[in-house]
């Protein structure tokens, strides 16, 4: 049996019925959905364990229990901790799933504050102000200026459209206007490559049916 | 203790999280890491609550038999080949791969190709150029767009990708750390917040 034919056909009669929503909503569509929902659930449920919970967990853990290395019972913490997620099943005991919740949103809190400083606050201006250094010493062109001078009006301007601790009157009003300026053409870009992105999706689906399913294309 | 023990986890986890990220220490580096593999054992088991209380909705839709209930057949099915074929063969194993590539790979790129259909209908309907923020919006995405395709190369003699690189490095960028700049000061307001316990939303409602 060839299989790698049979997929071809499997991948094409889903794609076909994805597409077919197109149309209108069709039992096809809601096979192909439902089937999606369920097959990505279970995909993400197995490279969890064999990527997150095995390596990290088990194998340590094991090798504790072998007599490999004694840090492995360690390991038995977060395994509690993520147990108690399923005090969610029961509801007198429902309470209990606010530790590890708690416990995973104060480790996130506490790698995103030096984080988010050092890679988004303190690289970012950084990135804005660098070319005034090569402004200073003489090396940069004309246009160079221009686009440093821009980049500095943007990033400002942009700030000032969402600062709301003072009123947007006067010069903040228009400071605020210039933001928004900026803000469309950074959304209309976004537009642009998301609209390009999915079409390139779409080209590749098209190819795979014309292609590999019905081989029209040589 | 079913608030202030989880408000004291939350607090003792934060402090050590960023104390280990500014101590070079050898220990401190230590539970730097032990406690990062500590979040990615906790995050399965969140996954199989997830799992389970999706299980839930569609025995309950097969129960009470609403609208399209047979369909949740089909979630079942899904999930347990995809689990039991992933968990006892392993990843690696052919069938699996076979899986994915031949089901949920061409499936997820069909159901983003999709969001090309609806951005289209969208744009047609939102798209008209009534203020200057919305030309300059329409005027720099069609630019962004005939940038990406060759044939906006072949008619404007390589202006397009040129026009749009430099949008792309200047005015987007300009606009895109403003926004970052931002988002960023929230995020460590915020996480300021929860990890000193004056945001405590998370621990829901109740006792």
């Amino acid at each position: 049996m060839d299989w790698n034919l049979i997929g071809i056909w499997v991948a094409a009669f889903l794609t076909l019925s994805i597409y077919s929503v197109l149309y209108r909503d069709n039992p096809f569509y809601r096979f192909a959905e439902h089937l999606f929902v369920g097959v990505s659930v279970g995909y993400g449920i197995v490279l969890s364990i064999y990527q997150g919970f095995i390596p990290f967990a088990w194998n340590p853990f094991f090798a504790a229990v072998t007599g490999e290395s004694a840090i492995g019972f360690i390991k038995l913490i977060p395994i509690c901790i993520g147990l108690l997620f399923f005090a969610r099943l029961s509801p007198r005991h429902t309470w209990l799933i606010r530790y590890p919740i708690a416990i995973l949103i104060g480790f996130g809190a506490g790698v995103a504050i030096p984080n988010v400083l050092r890679a988004n606050i303190f690289e970012q201006t950084r990135g804005t102000i660098a070319p005034f250094a090569e402004i200073a010493a003489g090396t940069l062109s004309g246009w160079g200026i221009f686009e440093a001078v821009l980049m500095v009006v943007g990033v400002i301007c942009t700030l000032t459209y969402f600062f709301f601790s003072v009123e947007h009157r006067g010069p903040v009003k228009w400071l605020s206007k210039v933001g928004i300026a900026f803000l469309m053409i950074g959304f209309g870009s976004a537009f642009g490559n998301t609209v390009m992105g999915r079409v390139a999706l779409l080209i590749q689906r098209v190819d795979f049916l014309l292609n590999d399913w019905l081989n029209i294309i040589s | 203790m079913k608030r202030q023990v989880p408000l004291v986890l939350c607090f003792v986890f934060g402090i050590v999280m960023i104390f280990t990220q500014f101590s070079p220490h050898s220990f401190s580096q230590w539970t730097y890491q032990e406690v990062i593999s500590w979040a990615l054992i906790i995050g399965p088991f969140a996954l199989v609550l997830a799992t389970v209380t999706l299980i839930q909705t569609h025995t309950a839709r097969i129960r009470r038999r609403t609208e399209h209930w047979q369909y949740s057949f089909v979630v079942f099915a899904g999930l347990i080949i995809m689990v039991l074929i992933g968990i006892f063969l392993k990843p690696q194993n052919p069938m699996f791969e076979w899986l994915y590539n031949n089901v949920q790979l061409p499936m997820d790129a069909t159901m983003f190709s999709l969001l090309a259909f609806f951005i289209a209908s969208a744009a047609y309907r939102a798209f008209r150029a009534r203020t200057f923020e919305a030309s300059l919006l329409l005027i720099t995405a069609l630019i962004v767009m005939m940038g990406n395709v060759p044939i906006g190369d072949l008619l404007s003699n390589d202006t397009a990708s040129k026009a749009r690189q430099w949008i792309l490095d200047n005015p987007n960028l300009s606009a895109r750390r403003g926004i970052i700049l931002g988002v960023s000061l929230g995020v460590i307001s915020q996480s300021i917040r929860i990890i000193l316990g004056i945001e405590r939303s998370y621990l829901g409602g109740g006792d």
